[in-house]
């Protein structure tokens, strides 16, 4: 049967394009391969291969002919059987074509509506497990936690490993890793070149191959090497292969300012990662909540983020002494339950809130103090039925102040609670400058706890 | 370390002389290997044909990156691997799956973003993958797959398997600074990775000469230890040869390994490059000259394991399998739209 050789898209956005010449005439033979034509396109001169072998039986559209449509016929290739007389008979024409679902060239504009999409799934996140009464608390660092959540989980898992830039031989560059070397040898805790780009992607396919690494950066501003592997590789693979296969395994390290290391040390990417579907993001206050999510993070199938803070790396807390202590990803801890104001804040941004909230407590402001603890996927829940309760919503956070979290925080507050709020909700961030050295203007760039106490009672009125 | 076996960069450099043989190995194939290649090249070949075919119809939008010219490559490396072993590869990677054994189907369905396409539809062009045959994607970030695939490599000796990983890449993914990061490590931990630089040229429009200032590729491994053998891409049986030589390499613990195929695309970067940055001539020469596929079906011929009438009936059974793949990926529904938010996190 003879076949239509139809004008064809060359580009992304083609729709229509001139027929410069044919390369060939009625009569001619071709193979497949054979260039036939030459069209011009909206960007270029482009060459028509045949893809079918056979013999042209008829050119359709004359050489030069402009504004011809994707998908019109131009002619028609007469395959083995075939004579001149069959062309008639040419099977199915242009439009039958792009009728069908996915051909793109004359489908009727319509009139702008909003498409039904879907809604987000919301999931369930289980509460933080009981911790049985008479359970001995240990005073423990926050550096100390997250060294016995990684021990505890390679115990557990011969698949979990740790890699990263002085891991191993040095015991951590902040010694978080400090004694994994010794218990698990040089095969599971992996000392790194310094090449964050590199053996993150390394990283990433030992996932993808279903290993669960986690990996080390000295500080996640050397992870912006990296962050192309963070994620393209590890946040959308999943997506991108249908559920086949994604990367179970934590990036971590210390984030966001320390002191008086300048710019380019200085920088917390909370908002940057919350922003990425696909990666999970957690940033722990207590040592508690660093054992017990760390724990989770390295269980968890998917790409999490451990955003650690080095200031908070000494800080003392106390840790239920459990066999297997694991906190639900997701899910905000009401640090202190109150009646007139909430305050949001995470890992570093509690140590301003717990200030403020005890000076506060002085001028009879009672308020109520969220760890929000995960920040992707968020506990907006919790966050707004707190704010229906106080009426008043003070965010805390390191990072710059535009598209901060808070701000995000705050759009969804003012959408899902906005009858409730007795006052505009106020987000402090960090100042809108790179990080500077001197003593007094780092000071000056991080939030300060009278920042806070000055927030609170504005949103109260008082 | 295992020796250089051409030098045949030299005529590479002008961008005009064609890949000749490479007065390496080559490995004598038996009929039925020369047929199973002849085959598998030719599916990959009309694949690739009717993929640029739909494209032009609008079944297929964005980008499409066409394999027509390079299929010597990926076939003669798979018929060197074994179960388990890995590929991994960037965005011109619809050979690499049929190579690996991804169905016609399945592929092209991606390809038109239907919902039995490999990745649901949600993947496109360049992002399917399969567990099952051990493909890790179709990648869209030039020079990612390397680190990913030394990755798979390190999971490979972690677990202590005799798997190989295979990455693939191209010349101008070469140049990327992770590619090195990747050599580094694999190098020092002794990784089973297998690096096939498909050297096809022009990194998009920009060819080798005028990109790199060592256009010899296969030494590209040389300043950490890495041994490289230079290959003529062109003609499967060479491929095949090297092929053996690395997975060896890899396999009794060696390290790493780096082949440079010499090959050539005979289509444009995307379907919506013109190809200017080079001449009709050298696109001609190659293509009558150098054409993987006709030099099998000549050998096969000359030796009398195949006459004109029994290769036709491969010609159609590969034909049969195409139009079939094509017409399922015009048929089959797009994804539901319940699928915009599955898989997004485990």
């Amino acid at each position: 049967m003879p076949i239509d050789i139809l004008m064809p898209a060359l580009s992304p956005t083609m729709e229509e394009g001139t027929l410069s010449k044919w390369l060939k005439n009625e009569g001619d033979k071709v193979v497949s391969g054979d260039v036939i034509a030459e069209i011009e396109t909206d960007k270029a001169t482009m060459e028509v291969e045949a893809v079918d072998e056979g013999v042209i039986g008829k050119l359709l559209i004359a050489a030069g002919t402009e504004n011809v449509k994707v998908n019109t016929p131009i002619a028609v290739l007469l395959q083995e059987g075939d004579s001149a007389d069959s062309i008639g008979f040419a099977a199915p024409k242009a439009e039958t074509v792009s009728e069908s679902a996915g051909g793109k060239a004359s489908d009727p504009v319509e009139a702008p509506a909003a498409a039904k999409v879907p809604a987000a799934p919301k999931a369930d996140v289980a509460s933080d497990p009981d911790i049985p009464a008479g359970t001995e608390m240990v005073m423990t660092t926050v550096r100390e936690a997250l060294r016995d959540a990684m021990a505890e989980e390679m115990r557990r898992d011969a698949d979990v490993f740790v890699m990263g830039e002085e891991v191993a031989e040095y015991q951590g560059a902040y010694k978080i890793t400090q004694g994994l070397l010794q218990e698990f040898g040089a095969n599971r805790v992996i000392d790194t070149p310094i090449t964050e780009h590199g053996f993150a992607g390394v990283g990433v396919g030992a996932a993808m191959a279903g290993l669960k690494p986690i990996v080390e950066f000295m500080t996640f501003n050397f992870a912006m090497q990296a962050i192309d592997h963070i994620i393209n590789s590890a946040a959308k693979t999943l997506y991108m292969s249908g559920g086949q296969m994604g990367a179970p395994m934590v990036f971590r390290g210390p984030n966001g300012a320390a002191a008086r290391v300048g710019a380019q040390h200085s920088q917390d990417y909370a908002a940057w990662y919350s922003s990425i579907p696909g990666l999970k993001v957690v940033m722990p206050y207590t040592a508690a909540d660093a054992k017990g999510l760390l724990k989770a993070a390295i269980r968890d199938p998917n790409p999490v983020v451990f955003l650690e803070n080095e200031i908070l790396y000494g800080q003392s807390f106390e840790v239920p002494k459990m066999d297997d202590f694991v906190l639900p990803i997701g899910k905000a801890r009401i640090h202190k339950t109150g009646k007139d104001v909430t305050i949001v804040s995470w890992s570093i941004g509690m140590t301003y809130a717990l200030k403020a909230m005890a000076e506060l407590e002085k001028d009879g402001i009672d308020v109520e103090l969220i760890d929000l603890r995960t920040i992707r996927p968020m506990d907006l829940p919790a966050i707004i039925a707190s704010v229906k309760k106080t009426g008043r919503l003070v965010t805390i956070e390191e990072g710059y102040p535009q598209s901060s979290v808070g701000d995000f925080i705050a759009n969804c507050v003012q959408r899902e609670a906005f009858d409730y709020l007795d006052a505009p909700v106020l987000t402090i961030a960090g100042k809108d400058v790179p990080m500077p050295y001197a003593a007094n203007l780092e000071k000056l760039a991080l939030p300060n706890v009278g920042e806070v106490v000055q927030a609170v009672k504005a949103v109260c009125y008082k | 370390m295992a020796p250089k076996q051409v030098a045949s960069a030299a005529g590479r450099k002008t961008g005009g002389k064609p890949a000749k043989s490479n007065g390496g190995a080559i490995a004598e194939f038996d009929k039925a290997e020369e047929l199973n290649a002849y085959r598998e090249m030719l599916l990959i070949r009309r694949f690739e044909e009717k993929a640029g075919q739909l494209y032009g119809m609008g079944f297929i939008g964005g980008f499409c990156h066409l394999y027509i010219g390079q299929e010597a490559v990926v076939v003669g490396m798979q018929m060197a691997l074994k179960e388990g072993d890995q590929v991994i590869t960037g965005y011109r990677d619809h050979g690499h799956m049929l190579a690996c054994g991804m169905s016609a189907r399945g592929v092209m369905a991606e390809l038109t973003g239907r919902r039995g396409g490999l990745s649901k539809g949600k993947g496109g062009s360049m992002h399917m993958f399969s567990k099952e045959k051990q493909f890790y994607g179709g990648h869209g970030i030039v020079g990612a797959q390397v680190s990913l695939g030394t990755g798979l490599g390190f999971a490979n000796k972690y677990r202590g398997n005799d798997n190989v990983s295979v990455a693939y890449f191209g010349d101008g993914a070469a140049n990327q600074g992770q590619v090195y990061e990747s050599f580094n490590m694999a190098q020092l931990w002794k990784l089973p990775v297998i690096y096939v630089i498909e050297n096809n040229r022009y990194a998009m429009g920009t060819s080798v000469s005028r990109a790199s200032a060592q256009t010899d590729f296969s030494q590209r491994g040389a300043s950490f230890g890495i041994p490289g053998i230079q290959v003529d891409g062109m003609d499967v049986r060479a491929v095949k040869a090297a092929a053996d030589e690395a997975v060896e390499h890899c396999r009794s613990g060696k390290g790493p390994i780096i082949l440079e195929m010499l090959t050539y695309r005979y289509r444009g970067h995307s379907m919506s490059d013109p190809a200017k940055y080079r001449s009709k001539d050298e696109v001609q020469k190659m293509r009558s000259e150098h054409d993987p596929i006709e030099q099998v079906r000549l050998r096969l011929i000359e030796k009398g394991w195949a006459t004109e009438d029994e290769l036709k009936v491969v010609d159609k059974d590969v034909r049969d399998i195409v139009a079939d793949s094509a017409d399922f990926a015009q048929s089959d529904p797009e994804p539901d739209v319940s699928e915009l938010y599955t898989d997004i996190l485990l």
